[in-house]
C-alpha cells in the first residue's frame, strides 16, 4: 500500500468507528456497573446513600402548603408512595398546553405556578432536587417507559441529532464517547454508556445531589460546546432521547455516582 | 437543624458485635475555596462526633476540612445492655446536632 492510500485507509476506519450504530438493547449497562464496589454499596443501602437526606426533606415538602392557593403536593396527589409510582419512568413527557415535552423539574414547577400559585423553584435548588428525587424514588426498579408517538417523535429526533452531531471546539459528539467508546477510560475514569437511569443522583465529585441537566451541561462544558441554560428546550430534547435510549432499563433514582 | 440518619440494629444478642452507621447533612465547606468574587468562603465544617452508649462514650471522631460533605461514619460496638445510643455532632458557627436510637439486648 502506498503512503497516501494508507492514510486514506486509516481515515476510512476512523470514519466507520465514528459512525458506529446504537448499542444493542441487550448490551446496555447502567453506570452502576462501571462503579467501584464501595460506591455500589453506598447506592444499595439507603442509610448510606446521602441522597436519602433529600428524600427525607421532600417527605416534609410534599405535605407543606405553598403559594397563594395554599395547596400542598399531597392535596392533589395524595400519598406519593402509591400515586407517584411509575411517574418518573415516563418523563420527559409530552405536555399538551406547551406543545412540547417537559421534564420532571418543569412538571414540578408547572404545578407550583399553576396549581399552588407559588414562585417556581430554581433549577438545582435543594427543594427542586428533593422533590424530583422523592418522585423519582417511587419509580425505583420500574422500567423506563418513554412514549414514542407522533407528538414526541420530532423532539426525540432533535435529541438524537444533538447526541450524534459533533459540536464544540473539541469537535466531539456525545455518541463518540457513549456509543463508540464506553468501557474505555477518560482521564482515569470509566466512560459509561450514558443512560440516565438514576437522576437526580448524588455525585461524589459534586458532593451533592444534581439533576440530569447539570450532568449534560458538565459534558457540554468538557466538550467546549455551547452549554445551554437550565430548562433550555435543547437540553430537554436530549434528556428525552437519552431516556428513550435507556427504555426498559430499571429506574435507580436516587442513585450514587463517583 | 441538620438532618441525620442512623442505621443501628433495634435488637441484638448479648455480646454481639453490631455495626452503627451514621449520616448527617452538612456542607463541610473547607475554608480554602474562593467564591465567585475571589474571596475565600469561610470554613464551615463539623469538627467533632461523639457516640455514647447508655451515657458511656464508645466512639469519638475529630473531623477536618478534607472530609467530604454529608459525613458518613460507621463503627462497631459490642451490644452488652438494653438502652440508648446517643449521637452528637459539633461544628463551626455553633453547629450542634443530636440524635438517639434505642437498642434492645436479649
Amino acid at each position: 500500500m502506498t503512503r497516501p492510500a494508507a492514510v486514506l485507509f486509516v481515515i476510512a476506519v476512523l470514519g466507520a468507528a465514528a459512525a458506529a450504530a446504537d448499542i444493542p438493547l441487550a448490551e446496555r449497562k447502567s453506570g452502576y456497573e462501571f462503579m467501584a464496589r464501595e460506591t455500589r454499596a453506598m447506592q444499595d443501602d439507603d442509610s448510606a446513600n446521602p441522597a436519602t437526606l433529600w428524600v427525607l426533606d421532600a417527605e416534609t415538602l410534599w405535605q407543606r402548603k405553598e403559594g397563594s392557593a395554599g395547596k400542598s403536593c399531597a392535596d392533589c396527589h395524595g400519598d406519593a408512595r402509591t400515586n407517584m409510582r411509575g411517574v418518573a419512568a415516563r418523563y420527559p413527557a409530552f405536555n399538551e398546553a406547551r406543545g412540547r415535552p417537559i421534564d420532571l423539574e418543569q412538571r414540578v414547577n408547572i404545578c407550583r405556578t399553576e396549581q399552588q400559585r407559588a414562585t417556581p423553584l430554581a433549577f438545582e435548588s435543594k427543594e427542586l432536587l428533593a422533590l424530583t428525587a422523592y418522585v423519582g424514588q417511587q419509580s425505583r426498579g420500574m422500567p423506563i417507559d418513554i412514549a414514542n408517538d407522533a407528538h414526541i417523535r420530532p423532539f426525540l429526533e432533535a435529541g438524537r441529532v444533538m447526541f450524534t452531531e459533533r459540536q464544540g471546539q473539541l469537535n466531539l459528539s456525545c455518541a463518540q464517547c457513549h456509543d463508540d467508546n464506553w468501557g474505555q477510560k477518560l482521564a482515569g475514569a470509566a466512560i459509561p454508556q450514558g443512560h440516565p437511569t438514576g437522576y437526580p443522583l448524588y455525585r461524589l465529585e459534586w458532593q451533592t445531589l444534581g439533576s440530569l441537566q447539570r450532568r449534560l451541561r458538565n459534558c457540554l462544558f468538557g466538550m467546549r460546546a455551547v452549554s445551554y441554560p437550565y430548562g433550555a428546550s435543547e437540553l430537554v430534547d436530549l434528556e428525552l432521547y437519552l431516556m428513550w435510549r435507556a427504555r426498559g432499563m430499571p429506574v435507580e433514582t436516587p442513585a450514587v455516582r463517583p | 437543624m441538620a438532618r441525620a440518619l442512623i442505621n443501628a440494629p433495634a435488637k441484638a444478642k448479648r455480646g454481639e458485635v453490631i455495626e452503627i452507621k451514621t449520616l448527617i447533612s452538612h456542607i463541610m465547606e473547607t475554608g480554602f475555596r474562593p467564591d465567585s468574587t475571589g474571596k475565600p468562603v469561610p470554613r464551615d465544617i463539623i469538627t467533632e462526633f461523639i457516640c455514647k452508649y447508655n451515657g458511656e462514650e464508645i466512639f469519638r471522631a475529630e473531623l477536618f476540612p478534607a472530609i467530604a460533605a454529608n459525613p458518613f461514619l460507621t463503627f462497631f460496638t459490642v451490644a452488652d445492655e438494653t438502652g440508648t445510643l446517643n449521637f452528637e455532632w459539633i461544628g463551626d458557627n455553633g453547629f450542634t446536632a443530636t440524635e438517639s436510637v434505642n437498642i434492645t439486648v436479649e
